[in-house]
């Protein structure tokens, strides 16, 4: 089958392939055609999608081909531009635009959402979601570092000392511990938030400190991945810490996003109002209004002051390369997923999750496509499985009680007894054999003791060369001459020989080759 | 001065320098004096007896021709297997000389035995004799043991059989069965003496050694062969009650004992009961299987993106486990554990006790591939770093990295002390497939967000890229 890059529309700078997975999607048995210009503003020449092995043609070949790859949605006009029966990828929010999904639906075309994939683990490597949200978490420190007036580390230079900026990270999705990521490695105290307690040690690991909110009540857990709504109680202690942060840090990154709903309003103009003049806030969820109250959609704007807040939407489309290189390898990630021959044909599977909860609209042959909007809902989060599994704690396998001291004395003690009786009672030369095996047994227990572990192998190869000593049993039976015996013996000397040279000259080998660097 | 008491001394020093030996063995600072003490003591201990034997036989020639040949033979075989052998099948070469051990313990047994029915009980009467009738055949048994069991060792460790522990049913019943008629018999032939009681002796322990090394899982290989190591000790040890020699009693119970000893460690390692595997498997149960299919999605990476991590990495760890061991990856590993080093990346190895299918089998390859042994760890001196280490490479390990032992209190693996791999902050796990390692288990690891999967032969993988790291020093930088 054909598949179509088109270019995208003003303002976009990013575009559903790279020379990089056109190569990956020529490899799962499709053909490419690249509109003329398409990948320009991501810094791709069309010459470098032809020497990926597409062909470079126009808006219409490109629209008209089999699959069609976007990243941003159809325009009303475009929805007429693809032919009947052919697939529509791009990114859609079809939760806040019935309007599109409805016109679609007119169209007898399927229509893949990439932003509607569901946040279960197996559908990760397509997330666009997750994927634009990392580069726009990093971007968002990026444009803070911008429009902030210092360092973000602390440094003590001949002129002076410079104290480290405080950043706090409202949120810690994918793009807030992206931020808190790219903010700690600048070398700035970062602090986050989250209603979800577990995720203070995922903000540990990437350099920042999590701050609690400090009320009863948990969040409480979500089955689809996203954080909830929180409760009155909640939002009252949040909004204090919030207001204690804002007084003392000099950037504040807000990345709370509930889907389809307004964003949580975190920052007050209070808030803003008693930060220092220099801070800046970066509010990511501006185009679903706003965790900020100053803040305005892709708009920056600078408080009376002197607080700069950005609104900027497109912030993963400011680092238009790598987003379109992330949003190109989700695609080919999801074409794996619909090709199972890796033949070129797009197979659908709706009873896939995965495949269910992006497909918008289903083409039908009847000159009409079949709405599918919105999805069943899909229960699979890791988090709330982790709580059941402590409970069932495997049936308790009844722990033998460790002896103890007395009871490991007498044990031991009547063990010698019973050698004692044994020995005393046993005939001559039992007793003197007996006496030197013990003894034997404890110094090869004693010896063996602090044995290196590296030095397991050339040890047991040299105890096995050891017990071939058993050829000195088989030798001595060789004298007496008698036949029988001394073919046995024979064999059992030769087969202990082997042992012996064998053994020893493996050991060898071996501790040749251990060697300490110089 | 005699003939005998000079054989003595022989055999008192020659028992002396097999415990400087060992001793000498448990540090690398004095493993090579060790085993110049081991050679010296049976040097000792082969001459003396060599010469005892001409001196005192009726028929010298003959007997110095048997001896000649038999050493002469034994050497040449000796050598030339220990010569050729591939570092990567030294579990099976070690199983392979206990099973000589075990049917020389077996030969001598037989042949005792027939030296006192033909002449004349030799100088045995009474008690004595009844003594050294359970003797032999206390020596046959462990001996035959030792020969069937080493001999299943050796064609599971060279995947000639296959590894999955055999099960049949009522297995604890039969290997108590075995152990009773073992006992029957040897009170039946100590009050009469017979060779049909001696040959079915013989037969069950060849099919009791046999079956307790087959219910024995392949994941358990490193123990059952240190466990081997330490029955043909005691072999050596029940010929020497048999024969009446206190160098053979004093050198099977040193080796025996410490070879009991490093399967206890081991044991403990895996977090096995050390008796159900001394004991065949007993009362291990077959793993319930719950958790087979796959967990969610794997992410798959390449070579390049391997090589790029590993080069803006500052600490990697290598795991490397049975499978760097089968692709024989060890010197590409070597090679870019040098490269990295050479561009100043802390590189270090991990080792888990159990980690491949002999005890130490992972240092003896990395040994001879020249890594330096003071950057190949043990598990527990590295296991706390693994939460600061930046990259870490699983090469050919499965079980010995498996999260589920420490987190899924249901897995058949659940306790088994393992190493933290996942704490780190990028995994890259080298596996041929997406199937679960000799344990059966299903290894949640692979799925982790911070894991990536590396298909394909480990040692072409590796050798990858060293490749794209090497390309990439050729070219000078312009700064």
């Amino acid at each position: 089958m054909l598949i179509g890059v088109t270019r995208e529309p003003a303002g976009e700078t990013r575009v559903a392939a790279t020379p990089a997975t056109v190569r990956q999607l020529i490899a799962l048995g499709y053909d490419l055609v690249v509109e003329a210009g398409a990948g320009e503003l991501s810094a791709f020449t069309d010459t470098s999608y032809k020497e990926a092995g597409a062909t470079v043609g126009t808006a219409d070949d490109a629209w008209g081909a089999d699959v069609v790859l976007r990243v941003n949605g159809p325009t009303t006009e475009d929805v007429a531009r693809p032919k009947d029966g052919a697939y529509l990828v791009s990114t859609l929010a079809p939760a806040l635009n019935p309007e599109l999904v409805d016109a679609l639906a007119e169209r007898d075309i399927t229509v893949l959402a990439m932003d509607a994939v569901p946040r279960i683990s197996r559908a990760q490597s397509l997330d666009v979601l997750s994927s634009m949200a990392n580069i726009a978490g990093y971007r968002a420190v990026v444009e803070a570092a911008h429009e902030f007036g210092r360092f973000f580390t602390g440094q003590v230079t001949a002129a002076g000392k410079v104290p480290p900026a405080k950043v706090l990270v409202a949120g810690t999705g994918v793009a807030g511990l992206a931020a808190i990521g790219a903010a700690s490695s600048l070398g700035a105290i970062v602090r986050a938030t989250d209603p979800r307690p577990e995720v203070a040690d995922q903000v540990k690991s990437l350099g920042g400190q999590y701050l609690p909110v400090v009320v009863e009540e948990q969040a409480q857990q979500s089955g689809d991945g996203y954080a909830k709504a929180t409760s009155e109680r909640y939002n009252e202690a949040a909004a204090k810490l919030y207001s204690d942060q804002a007084a003392d840090v000099d950037i504040i990154i807000t990345t709370a996003l509930i889907p389809g709903r307004p964003a949580p309003r975190l920052i007050t103009a209070a808030d803003v109002a008693s930060m220092k003049a220099g801070s800046v806030i970066v509010d990511m969820a501006a185009a679903q209004g706003g965790n900020v109250e100053d803040s305005v959609a892709g708009q920056k704007v600078v408080t009376d002051n002197g607080v700069t807040v950005l609104g900027y939407t497109d912030l993963a489309g400011r680092l238009p390369t790598q987003a379109s290189q992330l949003y190109g390898t989700n695609l080919v990630n999801l074409l794996k997923l619909l090709t199972p021959g890796k033949d070129g044909q797009v197979v659908l599977d709706l009873d896939d999750a995965v495949q269910r909860g992006i497909t918008v609209v289903r083409a039908t042959g009847t000159g009409r496509g079949e709405k599918l909007w919105p999805p069943p809902p899909v229960q699979v989060s890791a988090a709330p499985a982790a709580a059941p599994a402590e409970q069932v704690q495997a049936p308790a396998k009844p722990q033998r009680k460790p002896l103890s001291a007395a009871g490991r004395v007498a044990l031991v003690l009547t063990a010698i007894a019973l050698l004692w009786l044994v020995i005393a009672l046993a005939p001559a030369p039992i007793p003197q054999d007996f006496t030197v095996l013990t003894l034997a047994v404890v110094i090869g227990y004693y010896v063996i003791g602090k044995v290196h572990h590296a030095l397991h192998t050339p040890l047991m190869s040299v105890t096995n060369a050891i017990s071939g000593v058993i050829v000195v049993g088989a030798l001595v039976q060789i004298g007496p001459g008698e036949h029988v015996i001394q073919v046995l013996a024979g064999i059992a000397t030769l087969l202990a020989s082997i042992n012996v040279f064998g053994g020893f000259a493996v050991t060898r080998r071996m501790l040749a080759m251990f060697s300490k660097e110089n | 001065m005699s003939a005998a008491s000079i054989a003595t001394a022989a055999y008192l020093v020659a028992a002396l320098l097999f415990i400087l030996s060992l001793a000498g063995l448990s540090k690398h600072e004095t493993a090579r004096q060790g085993w110049t003490y081991g050679v010296v003591g049976m040097v000792v201990a082969l001459a003396a007896t060599v010469g005892l034997t001409v001196h005192d036989s009726p028929v010298r020639t003959t007997t110095v021709l048997i001896v000649v040949a038999a050493i002469g033979i034994g050497a040449v075989v000796g050598l030339w297997r220990a010569r050729i052998v591939q570092m990567t099948g030294m579990p099976e070469l070690i199983a392979l000389l206990h099973s000589f051990v075990g049917l020389a313990a077996v030969l001598v047994g037989w042949a005792s035995y027939i030296e006192v029915e033909r002449n004349g009980l030799g100088g045995f009467t009474g008690s004595l004799l009844r003594i050294h009738h359970a003797e032999v055949f206390i020596g046959i048994f462990i001996g035959a043991v030792t020969f069937t069991g080493s001999v299943v060792a050796n064609l599971k460790l060279s995947a000639r059989i296959k590894s999955a522990p055999l099960v049949l049913p009522g297995k604890n019943l039969l290997n108590l069965l075995a152990l009773l008629a073992f006992a029957v018999l040897t009170a039946l032939f100590v009050i009469h003496p017979s060779s049909w009681a001696i040959i079915a002796v013989t037969a069950i322990a060849l099919l009791f050694g046999w079956h307790l090394v087959a219910s024995i899982g392949g994941g358990d290989m490193p123990v059952v062969v240190s466990m081997l190591n330490s029955y043909s000790g005691w072999a050596a040890a029940a010929s020497g009650f048999l024969l009446n020699n206190d160098l053979l009693i004093v050198t099977g119970a040193l080796v025996g004992s410490s070879g009991a000893y490093l399967s206890f460690i081991m044991c403990k390692a895996m977090n096995r009961s050390f008796l159900s595997v001394i004991a065949g498997g007993f009362g291990i149960e077959a793993p319930s299987g719950s958790d087979d299919g796959e967990q969610g999605e794997h992410r798959e990476t390449s070579a390049e993106e391997t090589a790029d991590l590993l080069a803006n990495a500052s600490r990697v760890v290598i795991t490397p486990g049975y499978g760097m061991a089968v692709a024989q990856a060890q010197h590409p590993v070597a090679e870019l554990t040098r490269l990295l080093r050479d561009r100043g990346v802390d590189v270090r190895f991990a080792i888990h006790p159990v980690a491949g299918r002999l005890p130490g089998h992972m240092n003896v390859l990395l040994a001879e591939a020249k890594v330096p042994y003071d950057i190949v760890l043990e598990m527990d001196e590295i296991n706390d770093e693994l939460a600061d280490t930046d990259v870490v490479l699983v090469i050919g390990a499965n079980d010995t990295v498996n999260p589920a032992a420490a987190e899924d209190p249901t897995s058949p693996i659940a306790g088994m002390p393992v190493l933290r791999v996942w704490e780190a902050a990028n995994v890259v796990v080298f596996k041929r497939s997406m199937a679960s390692g000799y344990a059966g288990v299903q290894n949640p690891l692979f799925f982790r967000e911070n894991t990536a999967m590396l298909f394909g032969d480990a040692k072409t993988r590796v050798d990858e890229i060293v490749g794209v790291l090497a390309a990439a020093r050729a070219v000078p930088a312009l700064v």
